[in-house]
């Protein structure tokens, strides 16, 4: 039997990890001479309390969703895609070329022209280092975070010096027409009678995105290349036994992975900026990982992160205009979160099996079966 | 390409291999005892910003050197903590550390400086300076070795001496010390350390102590050497690049100092397009020059590593058995 | 204690272990006398390498004494035992494989700062220490190029470089010829002339009766008795180990033989690191008959498995009921050979067998989720799977019969029937099995030896790797010994004994 019981497991280990790197954070406003209290209460009226501020937050949960699932997905598998930023990068520029040069007829035909080119795009970005993974051994690790540095040049040469409308000073591609505009959540709920910002840019990209969420539940889960990737991830020696092929699953992970960062694109480029700028993806890459770990690789668990780490966004956007507290406080968190749900697993963990066996112990003074052989 | 542009060239090769070197080196001691560090960008970072701050405070660019030091150390602490005694994932922990230098170096900046997350300009003491060697002057009309010893040798800052001293000490340290088999010894197999009655827990922190030290060096070098104050992302990768260079260089002193080197002179060629141009014929973007350093890590770490055998017990968290 | 009697070298009392929920060591008490060479025997599991790693340090006790000498003596860590004279040979050699013999030797025992001046020093002493106990080792070998019977010598040498007067050793022969072992158990005969005290842990009763002096018995954590070798029997001690009368032997009727099923000629397989590991096998397994593959661990055994298993690559020609099967092309795979009808059980059912971490309904489709059964449409049905594996878990009698727990969490006998349903129950035409008795209590063995032989008398044929040679004898219709590579020969179980076959497995070529 294992020694916590699920509920334990899945709830309260993150939420005690969460909490933790709550308190730090507020150290940290408190040491710039900040009111931590404030701060929150700013952060919750601007994230959550109005349509404009929901519009935000759900908008940025939707790019951590993909970039989320994109980490998840290859934590699976055990490999560690840091590549999130260069893919979406890429699944920008493949929704980009989609939205300009196919005339479509209707957004929603633009919709899932867009979702293909930009899986497709940020796929063939995560493939790269793959395949460099798994036939010439290099570090997946350091591949990818070069191909995020190498995705930024290239991005940045091809605004600069290939989409970029003539005439133009801004490193950035013409609008894209008026048939790709993605319906907005204000579009979406109006019919229904609620009401719903006009200017927040949240948009139907967000339901893509749970989606998203629900095909990786059933591809982790099951089916028989979800059974493959995870038998992979937790033990290579014993996936060779069973025949299945570390160059298929390695590939195929990183393509699913890089594709769902890509789709990202759809969310900022198409349904946001309507047009692909520099530095489009705004370390949403990387907001993936704390996602991911945060949700313990489960898709529902990344669905709330997500949410989560949207509040947290839009809510560290309104202190950075009403307060001195600069955005970068997010990368603080972001940081705090992975340290804590990541790296310190364990310190949050022991004390609290500790805790359950004691209890158990006392329940029951003799336990019933001898579940575990003695460890020799 | 004539011979003083060459000299200029090597020059700044020089210069910017020398955070490689440090960075590299510090890599080279965590990882030898099985520690990976991809924090190694975070640690430099920070460093490079306590350095700028301090120095800028106090007008004493030795004062920001031990600063920067400190906040190295205390990042690797806190990679130790998480690694070494809580066992976790040591290259989670590293992408941790990397965005908490990251945002706190900029939240830190904002509210000491109020510039937009950088550090006033260093003048005078804040800065190191270049040394100029003895005869320096004397000798620099000689040709051929009177340039090299002038301008290439002569002429840098303390640190870059100081890096490169590091290469032979480091060897020395590895492989004719005491300290150095147990390091060695720990990264392969902690539990022969560890049966042999030598603590594995304190030989990994005395390791990644010192690589904490040579980053917090490496760090201090990027703002106070070679650029004067500390701007947001500074380290820009260099971390990321010295970990290529550790393992193209087989995680062995001498050959980090040629890969360092080697890396140190893409990076050179990146700020001359025209000696570029003029080698090559053909004209470069200077968007694609940027991806230079990081498109030769790729390609070196995918061809011409070969086998690469890293330090057998890296990476795993040591847990006793039997 | 009178002034006349001699303080036991070793005093353990009252020593009492917990891992989590499981007990390993339940209030032990030993005495251990000097110049004398104490065995500690017992099933795996039974807590005998808790006890020794609580000796050496390695493990705190949760309560109870050491007395080393007459001494109370506390060992918070491998130092500490160190300094109380105790050497640890473990069964997993600590050492680093690409250091030398003499950097091994000096690693946490070096003389100042300077690795120069200690190597020198050492290379001295360790010249000496193998002059007088015969223990020759080249000091400037590298780990890695060593055999497995020079690696254990460096073991002992270390030991002996640190002073020792206590010599523990944890399963030394596994991974030894029985000649080789013979050679073990001389140098451990000088040693105790020259006074030195020897724990000897194993689960072989032969070693026990060769050797030791005194024998202690544990069981399921407790110590259940300690008697003089020479007032004992192994089928005394046997009923000590497992709490009741055991079969050693398996009841089986004589094999009858059909046509050949596995065929395989001038096989050969490099590994990754280049090295030959088969060196041209010619082998024939007949329907209806269990060939049991003899030999010490690294022959070659778990190199043709694998490669049968269809997860190494060889050349040569493998044939099964007639029609050949690939080896090193794109049907080269574990997917492929069981869609043939190979089963396999994997020799390291932790590492290959099982994911640990899976529940066991998980475990049972592991190598078979392809099954057509356990699909529905695109994705798998994994009530199907469910319900398989709790009527696989009945007919196999794994407990607990929950086909949502953990692999990790069963113990190693119903860890490996979990494994032996999901095989056996494919009825394939071939059955590959490696060490299938490793780790298992012996009730469990029992059970699997007779799954195994009701395979065969299905008229399956039956690969069987063991370096057990015990088990070879009692499954084997036939055996083959293997060395180096190569097949040294083939033996009828009723011709040869183990005497014969350790020279094979040596690599003598044996008169006939």
């Amino acid at each position: 039997m294992d020694v916590m019981p699920k509920w334990a497991e899945v709830i309260l280990v993150p939420l005690i990890s969460l909490i933790l790197a709550a308190i730090i954070s507020a150290l940290v406003i408190l040491a710039i001479g900040e009111d931590p209290i404030a701060a929150v209460k700013l952060m919750v009226s601007g994230a959550l309390g109005s349509t404009y501020g929901w519009g935000y937050t759900l908008y940025y949960a939707t790019n951590f969703m993909f970039t989320g699932l994109a980490v998840a997905v290859a934590f699976h598998a055990r490999l560690f895609n840091i590549g999130g930023e260069g893919q979406a990068a890429l699944g920008g520029l493949g929704v980009a070329l989609a939205c300009l040069y196919i005339p479509w007829p209707h957004w929603s035909l633009a919709l899932l022209g867009a979702i293909a080119m930009a899986a497709l795009f940020g796929a063939f970005w995560a493939a790269i280092p793959a395949y460099l993974q798994a036939r010439r051994g290099s570090h997946i690790v350091i591949t990818t975070i070069m191909f995020n540095f190498i995705a930024a040049s290239l991005l940045n040469y091809i605004l600069v010096n290939v989409l970029r409308p003539t005439g133009s000073m801004d490193p950035a591609t013409a609008r894209f027409p008026e048939a790709t505009q993605l319906p907005t959540l204000h579009e979406l709920l109006a019919p229904i009678g609620i009401s719903f910002s006009k200017a927040a840019p949240a948009n139907i990209t967000l339901l893509v995105a749970v989606l998203a969420c629900v095909l990786v539940w059933a591809l982790i889960w099951h089916t028989r290349l979800g059974y493959e990737l995870r038998a992979y991830g937790h033990s290579q020696s014993a996936a060779k036994y069973a025949g299945i092929s570390p160059f298929k699953i390695t590939m195929i992970t990183m393509i699913i992975s890089g594709g769902l960062a890509g789709l990202m694109a759809i969310n900022n480029v198409m349904g946001e900026a309507e047009r692909l700028v520099l530095n489009a993806v705004e370390g949403a890459g990387f907001i993936g990982i704390a996602v991911a770990l945060m949700g313990r690789s489960h898709p529902f668990g990344v669905f709330i992160a997500a949410i989560l780490f949207g509040f947290l966004y839009q809510g560290g956007a309104e202190l950075a205009l009403w307060t001195s507290i600069p955005r970068e406080l997010i990368v603080v968190i972001q940081a705090l979160v992975i340290l804590f749900t990541g790296a310190l697993d364990n310190m949050v963990r022991m004390p609290l099996e500790r805790m359950f066996l004691a209890v158990r112990r006392a329940r029951s003074p003799k336990p019933e079966r001898k579940p575990i052989e003695p460890a020799e | 390409m004539d011979f003083l542009t060459l000299i200029q060239l090597l020059d700044s090769t020089v210069r910017l291999a020398t955070p490689l070197l440090l960075a590299c080196l510090a890599g080279l001691f965590s990882e030898r005892a099985g520690i990976f560090d991809i924090g190694l960008e975070g640690k430099m970072l920070a460093a490079a910003f306590f350095s700028a701050a301090i120095a800028s405070v106090t007008g004493s660019v030795w004062l920001g050197l031990a600063a920067g030091i400190a906040a190295s150390m205390l990042l690797s602490a806190l990679h130790g903590f998480a690694s070494i005694t809580f066992r976790g994932n040591q290259l989670i922990s590293g992408v941790a550390i990397n965005f908490l230098a990251a945002g706190l170096t900029v939240l830190i900046a904002q509210s000491w400086f109020q510039q937009g997350g950088r550090t006033p300009s260093l003048m005078g003491g804040g800065r190191f300076t270049p040394i100029t060697l003895p005869f320096a002057d004397a000798v620099a009309d000689v040709p051929f070795i009177g340039p090299i010893y002038a301008e290439l040798i002569s002429g840098h800052s303390i640190l870059v001496y100081i890096a490169f001293a590091a290469v032979p000490l480091t060897w020395f340290i590895l492989f004719r010390t005491r300290f150095g088999l147990r390091l060695r010894a720990v990264g392969e197999n902690p539990a022969a350390v560890d049966t042999a009655g030598v603590s594995v827990v304190g030989l990994r922190y005395a390791a990644i102590g010192i690589c904490s030290v040579l980053c917090g060096i490496a760090g201090a070098y990027l703002s106070t050497a070679l650029q004067a104050g500390f701007v947001k992302d500074m380290s820009a990768g260099r971390g990321y690049i010295a970990l290529a260079a550790l393992i193209f260089a087989k995680w062995r002193p001498w050959y980090a100092l040629y890969a360092t080197l080697l890396f140190g002179l893409f990076g050179a060629l990146e700020t001359r397009p025209d000696v570029i141009t003029s080698l090559t014929g053909m004209r470069v973007q200077g968007q694609l020059l940027g991806a230079l350093p990081y498109i030769m890590t790729v390609i070196i770490l995918a061809g011409f590593v070969g086998r690469a055998t890293p330090p057998r017990a890296g990476g795993e968290p040591y847990v006793k058995e039997r | 204690m009178t002034a006349t009697t001699v303080a036991p070298a070793i005093e353990l009392k009252g020593i009492s272990k917990a891992f989590g929920p499981v007990q390993a060591n339940k209030d032990i008490s030993i005495r251990v006398m000097p110049g004398t060479i104490h065995g500690i025997i017992g099933e795996n599991g039974a807590g005998k390498s808790t006890l020794m790693s609580i000796l050496y340090g390695f493990y705190k006790a949760d309560a109870g004494e050491v007395f080393i000498s007459g001494t109370k003596t506390e060992i918070p860590d491998s130092q500490a035992a160190i300094s109380a004279g105790i050497g640890m040979v473990f069964q997993h050699f600590k050492l680093v494989e690409n250091f030398t013999v003499l950097e091994n030797i000096i690693l946490g025992a070096e003389d100042g700062w300077s690795l120069t001046t200690s190597l020198g020093k050492a290379r001295k002493e360790l010249v000496a220490l193998e002059q007088e106990y015969g223990l020759n080792v080249d000091p400037d070998a590298v780990i890695e190029d060593l055999g497995v019977g020079m690696q254990q010598r460096v073991e002992i040498l270390k030991a002996l470089y640190r002073q020792a007067d206590i010599l523990i050793l944890d399963e030394p022969t596994g991974v030894l010829t029985p000649a080789e072992a013979d050679q073990l158990f001389r140098i451990l005969g000088r040693l105790r002339e020259e006074g030195k005290t020897i724990i000897l842990i194993t689960h072989k009763l032969r070693e026990i009766m060769e050797i030791t002096d005194t024998v202690s018995v544990m069981r399921r954590g407790e110590m259940t008795a300690t008697v003089k070798t020479a007032e004992t029997s192994p089928e005394q001690l046997a009923e000590l180990m497992v709490g009741r009368k055991v079969l050693l032997s398996v009841n089986k009727a004589p094999a009858t033989p059909g046509k050949v099923v596995l065929d395989i000629k001038n096989l050969h397989v490099t590994d990754e690191a280049g090295v030959e590991r088969l060196k041209g096998i010619d082998l024939q397994v007949r329907a209806g008959e269990i060939l049991g593959i003899a030999g010490v661990a690294g022959n070659g055994q778990s190199e043709l498995l694998e490669l049968l298993g269809g997860y190494a690559r060889g050349t040569g020609t493998v044939t099964l009921n007639g029609t050949a099967i690939d080896l090193s092309g794109k049907y080269a795979d574990g997917k492929s050979r069981r869609a043939k009808g190979i089963a396999h059980v994997p020799e390291d059912r932790q590492r290959e067998g099982l994911i640990m971490d899976f529940h066991a309904w998980e475990n049972t489709a592991f190598g078979y989720h392809h099954d057509p059964s356990y699909q529905s449409g695109l994705l798998m049905n994994n009530a199907a799977i469910r319900e398989d594996t709790e009527a696989k878990m009945k007919r196999f009698d794994v407990r607990p019969p929950d086909p949502k727990l953990a692999a990790k969490n069963f113990s190693g006998g119903n860890q490996q029937k979990i494994v032996l349903a999901r095989e056996i129950e494919r009825n394939p035409d071939l059955l590959l099995v490696g060490q299938p008795t490793r780790g298992v209590d012996i009730g469990a063995i029992e059970f699997i030896h007779q799954q195994i032989v009701a395979l065969r008398d299905q008229g399956k044929a039956i690969l069987l790797v063991s370096v057990e040679l015990e088990e070879i004898f009692s499954l084997s219709d036939r055996i083959a010994v293997m060395f180096d590579g190569h097949i040294m020969g083939e033996r009828l179980p009723g011709q040869t004994d183990e005497k014969e076959l350790g020279m094979l497995m040596a690599g003598m070529e044996a008169t006939q």
